[in-house]
């Protein structure tokens, strides 16, 4: 109980000051880091022959963005099918298949970081360096320019720009992301994680592992170790090979762990991400890179604050999140601290809390326990991050189902970079409408008048999330040789088809990863479903901006409805829960409602 | 009010789209990375390099990748989904490597195998009797490469590798007692012992 709430303390007490360094870079304002940077700043904006106060109308800022993630797009794709040929290449590792290469590019330019290859065995590390890495950061800066669109649109009043795309990039990479990333992955790389361009290392193993000619793994067989003679049962095994080295998978990981964290990216250098130990390997390298996970997006709520001069309307969002987040949290938590009946039954395994963490340790680490992978699931759930460090797979039914729904809700619970606050933003846009509605006002948030255009945008950004998922995974469903894809059967084999489309249509990213993803038809609808659900509340979201810098802003009187409030934040939460839990109790009770149900029986 | 420029064409859009990516490429793809190499190479080389337990010129694992241990004189580690398929070294011999189960905990095939693994601890270690088995030495970690395992999971076998080893078992306990680590400042994440670390000191090579 100490550990979650310490988790939760630490993460708030350093959100508040990033937010109010992070408003400094949104205005164009001064930090303490300019003295060095702004030359380097200024370097970009010759190079690119652009002036510092250019303003962009919407369709501008929008050509913009995805005229720079399109470029991304098509050089991570290329990249990947080339690799073979590139240097940079110390295993020799082959180009991918093209709809893995469309797949992988898509997830990353989209901040989601869905993996349907593992990082060892598949990408050069030139591949993750000049293309992942790279993305993690611009990904992650793109969300947080259309945030500040976003929040312009409520700042300036009687406008047509919302400032520069270029500009805002460039301010957010230099300012927030690179000195984040450099001072997380330096404390990275002296707690433990790997980082290195040489190609990976064997070691000796102490035990060789018997196998048969074929690969197959001798189990119960005895290795003469002077001779080198295996048998089974007393019985030689003709043709039996000893493996008696390891692999140690190595590369430039600390560097890429540090923004596929901070940029809610991610996509893990390792394949099982976060829980490899060469990626995660202490509970201090996990500190780190869980608090990193929520910290901008918690920092933005403030930031959002500042900016609009009401620093209350910050906290309002902030608690609105963090309420849902700490009921999440609680609710992982408590389901994985009681273990499967396929541990207790005739008290065979000791599931007690004494010595060890008890509950359900299937699929999780030692060094981290029930509490910390549960937080870990908790957040990087929320934050549309989904980077894990347990696998998600083998929770149980109401913890997979917890971490599903705070996808399904449209990753608002802080969601990603940027975009998880202009999603919760349309929401508010929508909750002030219904509001409104009740009491007959006209609705306005933040002195701007709300009218049918916002509202038809603030509706496609906030139904963006849940189309895409039942759309998506209702046709997977009908396809058989999906079928082939699932590593569990019954419920719990739907449930891993479910969690797929949600986490890509969340662009969160994490996954019930028994689930073989790496067919065609999973490459590809997987990656529409990401690129949709990514730009189609962008559009939104600068449509709305454009439509609000034009207005003029209504004075605050009696009848205004306070957006600040308790009442505000009660109502915000049960528009969030209502239209996610009625998109999605019948695709969840199919699920893990039924294998939770059919466990008990 | 100040009066803004607005730019509204959307000419020229894709030249500087291209011309920034290239920049933030070059920034953070390889100067970014670069420089963490370098301090990695520089201040850790050890860490950087996979943290290879090294004697004498034989490098005998690292101390974060989990082997797996089935000799009654060695310590047991988490459950392992052995790997032999996936990597090869240059000569073409297969490399050893795991992946976690991914079973959901409810399922029969997860309730069969924990049976089997129960069966085969009791059988290895008679001391403990009817005594409960820690959970860490009949699941599947998260990596399935877990390095680790819990005091509890430690303290149960210490009578088999004591049996095993000819060592006594206040010798054995001393061992996995310099291999354990606390709590990140006593709060966060588990106490653990580190089980190739006890293997290498017992069989007397660190």
């Amino acid at each position: 109980m100490l550990q979650y709430i310490l988790y939760l303390a630490v993460l708030v007490a350093l959100a508040i000051p990033l937010g109010g360094y992070i408003k400094k870079v949104l205005c164009g304002e001064n930090t303490i880091l300019s003295k060095v940077l702004s030359p380097c700043e200024e370097l970009v904006y010759k190079t690119l022959h652009i002036q510092k106060d250019e303003e962009m109308g919407w369709k501008t800022y929008l050509a913009s963005v995805l005229a720079f993630s399109g470029v991304g797009l098509v050089f991570v794709f290329l990249l990947q099918l080339l690799q073979g040929f590139l240097p940079g290449n110390p295993q020799g590792i082959p180009g991918t298949s093209w709809h893995l290469a469309f797949n992988t590019a898509a997830s990353f330019v989209t901040n989601t970081n869905w993996q349907a290859y593992s990082g060892e065995s598949t990408l050069s590390y030139l591949t993750q360096t000049l293309g992942l890495t790279v993305q993690n950061f611009v990904s992650a800066a793109t969300g947080i320019a259309v945030l500040f669109a976003l929040i312009r649109g409520f700042t300036r009043v009687k406008q047509q720009g919302l400032g520069s795309f270029w500009v805002d990039m460039t301010r957010i990479v230099l300012h927030i992301l690179l000195p984040l990333s450099l001072a997380l992955s330096l404390c990275l790389v002296g707690g433990g994680v790997v980082q290195t361009l040489r190609g990976a290392d064997a070691v000796q193993l102490l035990e060789p592992v018997a196998i048969t000619a074929d690969g197959e793994i001798l189990t119960d067989a005895v290795v003469d170790k002077a001779t080198g003679t295996v048998t089974v049962d007393g019985a030689p095994v003709p043709g039996a090979e000893l493996v008696t080295r390891e692999i140690v998978p190595l590369g430039p990981a600390a560097s890429q762990v540090a923004i596929k964290q901070l940029g809610t990216n991610g996509g893990g250098f390792y394949g099982v991400n976060s829980a490899h130990p060469l990626e995660n390997p202490t509970p201090f390298t996990n500190l780190l890179e869980m608090l990193s996970l929520l910290l901008i997006p918690a920092a933005l709520c403030f930031t959002f604050g500042r900016a609009v001069k009401n620093k209350k309307q910050g906290v309002a969002i902030f608690m609105a999140m963090f309420l849902m987040l700490v009921v999440a949290l609680g609710s992982i938590g408590a389901s994985e601290q009681l273990a499967p009946t396929a541990l207790t039954a005739n008290a065979a395994v000791d599931v007690s809390p004494v010595g060890q963490p008890g509950g359900n340790m299937e699929g999780k680490e030692a060094r981290f326990g029930i509490v910390t992978s549960a937080t870990w699931a908790a957040f990087t759930t929320a934050a549309s991050n989904g980077s894990v460090n347990s696998m998600h797979d083998s929770y149980t039914p109401l913890g997979g189902m917890v971490q599903m729904l705070q996808m399904q809700l449209g990753e608002v619970i802080f969601g990603g970079v940027g975009c998880g606050l202009y999603g919760m933003l349309a929401f508010a846009i929508l909750t002030v409408f219904i509001a409104g509605l009740m009491v007959g006002r006209t609705p306005e948030f933040l002195g701007k008048k709300i009218e049918p255009f916002e509202m038809k945008w603030s509706v496609v950004v906030c139904l963006a999330t849940p189309l895409v998922i039942l759309v998506g995974s209702g046709i997977a469903a009908l396809v058989p040789e999906v079928v082939n894809s699932l590593n569990n059967s019954g419920p719990h084999g739907f449930s891993e088809l479910l969690y797929a489309y949600t986490s890509g249509g969340g662009n969160n990213g994490s996954a019930f990863a028994g689930f073989n993803a790496n067919t065609v038809f999973l490459n590809v609808s997987i990656g529409l479903v990401m690129l949709f659900a990514r730009f189609l509340p962008i559009v939104g979201t600068l449509a709305i901006a454009g439509s609000l810098v034009q207005k003029k802003k209504i004075a605050v009187t009696a009848g205004t409805l306070s957006t600040t409030n308790g009442m505000f934040v009660f109502l915000l939460i049960f528009v969030v829960l209502l239209i996610g839990a009625l998109s999605f109790f019948p695709a969840l009770a199919l699920g893990p409602l039924a294998e939770f149900f059919g466990g008990m029986a | 009010m100040e009066r803004i420029k607005s730019t509204k064409s959307t000419k020229g859009i894709l030249p500087k789209a291209l011309v920034l990516f290239l920049v933030f490429t070059l920034l953070c793809g390889v100067v970014y990375t670069g420089i963490i190499t370098a301090f990695a190479q520089v201040f850790f080389p050890g860490k950087a390099n996979g943290s290879v337990i090294e004697v004498n010129g034989v490098k005998y694992g690292s101390s974060l990748l989990a082997q797996q241990y089935t000799d009654d004189a060695h310590l047991w580690g988490r459950i392992m989904n052995l790997d032999v398929t996936t990597y090869r070294d240059a000569d073409g011999q297969p490399l050893l490597y795991a992946a976690p189960s991914n079973l959901s905990p409810l399922s029969t095939e997860y309730a069969a195998l924990v049976a089997e693994r129960v069966a085969k601890i009791k059988a290895a270690d008679p001391a403990m009797g009817d005594a409960p088995i820690p959970q860490d030495l009949v699941t599947c970690s998260g990596s399935g490469l877990d390095p680790e395992i819990s005091p509890a999971a430690a303290a149960y076998q210490v009578p088999r590798v004591a049996a095993a080893s000819g060592k006594t078992e206040q010798e054995v306990r001393d061992i996995i007692k310099t291999c354990t680590t606390g709590r990140f400042l006593g709060l966060f994440g588990e106490e653990t012992v580190n089980v190739l670390k006890v293997n290498l000191m017992l069989d007397g090579i660190l």
